[in-house]
């Protein structure tokens, strides 16, 4: 029986270097609602656990002229209290808050369900949706990086030994703007996504759209940005014949398992209806603002 | 009792029975006092854990068990080799004739394991972790053999052969080759072949279900000790802690009376607890050891090794009049049985069409054998599936004749005098009085809106007594204890206080209702059947009688009058003589506080073998919304309806056709168990295993009919059973009705519907 050491640093600086300096396998716990599941089901044996959210700039949210900007540990609960953020990115808290159970809500953390590199996770598409970067610290000081390039296959993720995520911004945007998140799931709540679809998008003073992000879960190896969707959309009122376009670019760019949940014909085909409906709920949320 | 017993019936003013008191298990449970199977620990106790068959299906060629028994903190590894090899013979037991030997088998393999999951060895240890590492330790040496997990391929010729000693039986002359097919029977009722010529229309389809699981909230768990004297403790949360003493006194071929059996409160069971899996690995261990073991099964241990019920494939004809009248039914029910034989097959065939006066009718059962769990009693086994095929090709009969589905039912309902394709005739029976209730509901003439559908489905199930025990100790001070035998997974221990104290005529606060262990009451059968309110009810009752006797002797004795002399009630003595000064009645407490002098303590008891138990019948609507675009069906409103002959804690009854209700809704649009390639359970726990969520449902509202049963003393029928029979097909003839397209296999989840409504649209 092997022992797990746990440590839970103060700074970026002590976890970085916990992170870089651990010789047996390590992971970083926040809310802890997929790594300990994990833990117990056997699945991962680290010999080293470092507990990030005793970090102060992991637990803040803070929101300038930039953006949002939200720590990496900062809780679903957490973030659903901000009605500054709620306002702006309800597309992204309704993602997150679709995590879990009321109690999963108060620990489970963005940080942690992108770097559980699940393809179904469900903030992600969300995120990616609505362009966000997010800041990773690591032995060689911080980097950014866009949302969509941490993923890489179910389970691993781009980051390099030492590396963790810090924050997420969610940048500033015009008027105009709206963002949805959608999933699909055989029940109301307590599961994971079969589909998940997120949608942002700009209009102009005319109802025209000027810039529109999709991205969906579940139906690839990762999550995916889908540019396609933009194309869809940009430059339409986003009428009936874009938002046709719109599904069938996400259908088309869906490349999906067949597996317990769903089967490829299901996810590939729901994807586009998703992908619609979210865009819809995106345009009303636009035009209100 | 007789005449007391037309009494109740006759006169239903009650003081208790009918009322909603608070349950008397309500307090330990939501503070935690409440002791379930793994809330038992003893000094040195040991940590049990479990070797499982990683393969569906492979011969045992050696188990190497010196490196876990050579780990410090190990107490005991047994095998199959540490149990008695019992010979193959049918004994009664449980709810159906059992074969030891196939329990004992299941419980750890011998010789072959049947699927993955199947226990092969066990190991007692002082830490769960340990325990851990010592399962690693076994070396088990598996010749891995072809499996099946299909009903209908295990019924092939050229199926991979579980036991090369099962030839079918009900076949005559008895098949001289093995197969997989374990039994076939058959019911047959007139001439069907007049019956479907007599027919204007006929419906013939088949119908497919997927096993699904019980899905209690409670692991199996269990704690044993034996003493060097041989004599041990069994703590458990079971149906039937009778049960689990006969089980393991059989399995470890030790004495009854060695074995002392302490139920647990137990936190579900819906058939699945009527049978042993742990306990008598724990007792194995504990001799071995010297010391208690506990053992506790993790969520994929109970998905992978326990229960479920079958998967079936039903086929059904049924034949019409124009005017809606069935002229015949036929079915022939393929049931999956698991690992050894004993499916529910039969049950369906008896059930299906019980709720119509089929005047042909033929049913014919086949029990099947596969690489899957030993399949376990489920909440009216083998009636939902059959009730699945009847109730949805009765809709379809209603839609091509343009008939009120419930017109259609209540045209062929069965009544008293009917008989059923299994053989008696109905008595007082209630069903035609729910599809009354039913047709009067206003969800029933609730308009629905588009992609909307409603659905009407009907069902049987029975009840049975049996062997049940009772006593009722009067305290010095005139409060009472009611004992039974029965574990209460429904609420029993409410309605045995209710029912002790109409008949007391005390305060319902002064009678406590206590589960008796094995060696505190005598025997009773397990709690199965819907027979604990009717059966264990009746043993109460007559207890209670009992000591009502005997507070009217002891107040005969101290008012030197008749016993004649003496009336009861409300809880008093009263006396009649008239001759005399007036006597002052006499309450229970100053009797009882008084007994000293009149012969000692005053308990009542009754061990009795009940019968009389009277079947329910129950009629469901519920109302779907499709999305036509991903195939998700949302229950939007659903009403149970029942006949419950007599509710005695109507709160309880409601919550039982409420639970009947969502469990049938879980398999008619979610569960079902997904294997790979090579047999292995892709989906052990409840994230993937999809029972509904409560935001998944309405409100689940109910309808009590009450049709006294003649043969109970207040008129109880079981109510557990016949809520999850309807449930299958209502959902399914909602769905196929809102989506305009039949729909008969389940479940009927959004990946199948949306895939039928596609195609659908492709072929139009």
């Amino acid at each position: 029986m092997e022992a797990i050491k746990y440590v839970r640093p103060n700074s970026v600086d002590d976890a970085v270097r916990s992170l870089a300096s651990a010789n047996e396998p390590v992971r970083v716990l926040a809310g802890g609602t997929d790594l300990l599941v994990q833990l117990r089901a056997g699945n991962v044996r680290p010999g080293l656990v470092v507990d990030i959210k005793g970090i102060a700039e992991l637990k803040q949210i803070q929101v300038t002229a930039a953006g949002c900007r939200i720590g990496a540990a900062v809780a679903g609960a957490e973030l659903s209290e901000r009605a500054d953020v709620v306002a702006q990115w309800p597309g992204v808290v309704e993602a997150f808050q679709l995590i879990g159970s009321t109690q999963i809500q108060g620990r489970a953390s963005l940080g942690g369900n992108l770097c559980n590199a699940s393809p179904a996770a469900d903030s992600v598409p969300a995120l990616i949706a609505a362009g966000a970067r997010c800041t990773i610290a690591g032995p060689a000081g911080r980097r950014e990086a866009a949302v969509e390039d941490i993923v890489i296959s179910p389970g691993k993720t781009s980051l390099a030994q030492g590396e963790f995520i810090v924050d997420f911004l969610l940048p500033a945007r015009p008027a105009h703007s709206g963002d949805a998140y959608l999933r699909f799931i055989p029940r109301t709540e307590m599961d994971i996504a079969v589909v998940g679809a997120g949608v942002s998008l700009t209009l102009d003073a005319n109802g025209r759209c000027t810039a529109a992000r999709l991205a969906l879960g579940a139906v690839a190896p990762r999550p995916l940005l889908v540019p396609a969707g933009a194309t869809a959309l940009v430059g339409t009122p986003v009428d009936n014949a874009a938002l046709e376009k719109l599904a069938a670019a996400a259908s088309a760019a869906c490349t999906p398992i067949d597996d317990k949940r769903g089967t490829i014909e299901f996810r590939t085909r729901v994807a586009g209806v998703l992908a619609r409906r979210a865009a819809v709920i995106a345009l009303q949320r636009a035009k209100g603002n | 009792m007789g005449n007391e017993k037309q009494t109740f019936i006759k006169n239903p003013t009650f003081k208790w029975v009918g009322t909603r008191p608070v349950r008397p298990d309500g307090m330990d449970k939501v503070t935690g006092r409440a002791a379930f199977g793994a809330d038992y620990q003893l000094p040195g106790m040991l940590v049990g854990e479990v070797v499982r068959s990683p393969h569906a299906h492979a011969r045992i060629k050696s188990i190497d068990v010196s490196a876990a028994r050579a780990l410090a903190g190990v107490h005991a590894v047994v095998t199959a080799e540490d149990f008695p090899d019992l010979p193959s013979e049918i004994a009664a037991g449980g709810e159906a004739p059992i074969n030891f030997r196939d329990v004992s088998h299941n419980v750890i393999a011998r010789h072959k394991a049947l699927y993955e999951g199947h226990a092969v060895a066990a190991v007692a240890a002082t830490t769960a972790a340990i325990a851990a590492h010592a399962v690693a330790l076994i070396k088990v040496n598996y010749e891995v053999l072809p499996h099946v997990i299909d009903v209908r391929e295990a019924m092939r010729d050229n199926a991979p052969l579980l036991h090369d000693d099962l030839f079918t039986t009900g076949i005559d002359p008895q098949p001289t080759t093995p197969s997989n097919i374990a039994g076939r029977t058959q019911f047959v009722l007139g001439d069907i072949a007049q019956g479907f010529a007599e027919a204007d229309i006929i419906v013939e389809r088949e119908y497919t279900t997927q096993p699904v699981h019980q899905g209690y909230i409670e692991p199996h768990a269990c704690a044993a000790a034996m003493g060097a004297d041989g004599m041990a403790t069994i703590w458990t949360s079971s149906q039937g802690h009778f049960m689990v003493r006969e089980f393991c006194a059989k399995l470890l071929k030790v004495e009854i009376g060695q074995i002392r059996v302490i139920p647990a409160e137990i936190g579900g069971g819906f058939g699945g607890k009527t049978t042993v899996y742990l306990e008598p690995l724990a007792m194995a261990l504990a001799r071995q050891s010297g010391r208690p073991v506990k053992m506790v099964m993790t969520r994929s241990e109970v998905f992978r090794a326990s229960g479920p019920t079958s998967g079936t494939h039903v086929w059904v004809k049924l034949g019409a009049k124009r005017n809606g009248t069935l002229t015949a039914g036929e079915m022939i029910l393929k049931y999956q049985a698991g690992a050894y034989p004993g499916s529910p097959a039969m049950l369906g065939g008896m059930t299906g069409f019980a709720p119509y006066d089929l005047k042909h009718a033929k049913a014919v059962c086949y029990d099947v054998v596969s690489n899957r769990p030993k399949c376990a009693a489920y909440r009216a086994p083998g009636a939902p599936m059959a009730a699945f095929g009847v109730e949805s090709a009765l809709d379809e009969i209603a839609q091509q004749l343009g008939l009120d589905p419930l017109e259609l039912r209540a045209m062929n309902a069965a009544k008293a005098g009917t008989r059923a394709l299994y053989g008696p005739k109905f008595l007082e029976i209630g069903y035609a009085e729910t599809l009354a209730a039913a047709k009067a509901h206003p969800h029933y003439s609730a308009p629905l809106g588009p992609n909307q559908g409603r659905g009407i489905a009907s069902g049987f199930w029975f009840n049975i007594g049996g062997q049940s025990s009772a006593a009722v100790h009067v305290n010095e001070d005139g409060t009472a204890e009611v004992v039974t035998g029965n574990p209460d997974i429904g609420g029993s221990r409410a309605s045995m206080a209710m029912m002790a104290a109409e008949v007391l005529g005390i305060d319902l606060a002064k009678v406590k209702p206590i589960i008796g262990d094995t060696a505190q009451i005598a025997y009773s059968f397990l709690t199965g059947g819907s027979r604990v309110t009717f059966a264990t009810g009746m043993a109460v009752v007559e207890a209670a009688q009992d000591t009502v006797r005997q507070l009217r002797e002891r107040a005969a004795k101290l008012w030197k009058v008749e016993f004649a002399e003496v009336e009861w009630r409300d809880g008093m003595a009263y006396c009649t003589r008239t001759t005399e000064e007036p006597r002052a009645p006499l309450s229970m407490a100053a009797i009882a506080h008084s007994c000293a002098k009149t012969g000692g303590p005053i308990s009542g008891t009754a061990s009795i073998n009940a019968s009389g138990a009277g079947p329910g019948f129950g009629t469901h609507l519920c109302d779907v919304e499709v999305d036509p675009e991903t195939g998700a069906v949302k229950i939007l409103r659903y009403t149970a309806i029942q006949d419950v002959g007599r509710a005695i804690h109507p709160s309880y009854v409601e919550g039982q056709l409420q639970g009947g209700a969502v469990q049938g809704i879980g398999w008619a649009l979610n569960e079902e168990y997904i294997y790979d390639q090579q047999g292995r359970l892709l989906n052990p726990g409840f994230l993937d295993y999809r029972m509904p969520v409560a935001s998944d449902l309405p409100m689940i509202d109910t309808v009590l009919v009450e049709v006294p049963n003649p043969g109970h003393p207040f008129g109880v029928r079981g109510v557990g059973e016949v809520p999850i029979v309807p449930p299958l097909a209502a959902v399914a003839n909602a769905v196929s009705r809102a989506i305009g397209i039949r729909m008969t296999d389940l479940p009927l989840s959004p990946p199948r519907i949306l895939a039928t409504i596609d195609r659908a649209k492709r072929s139009t």
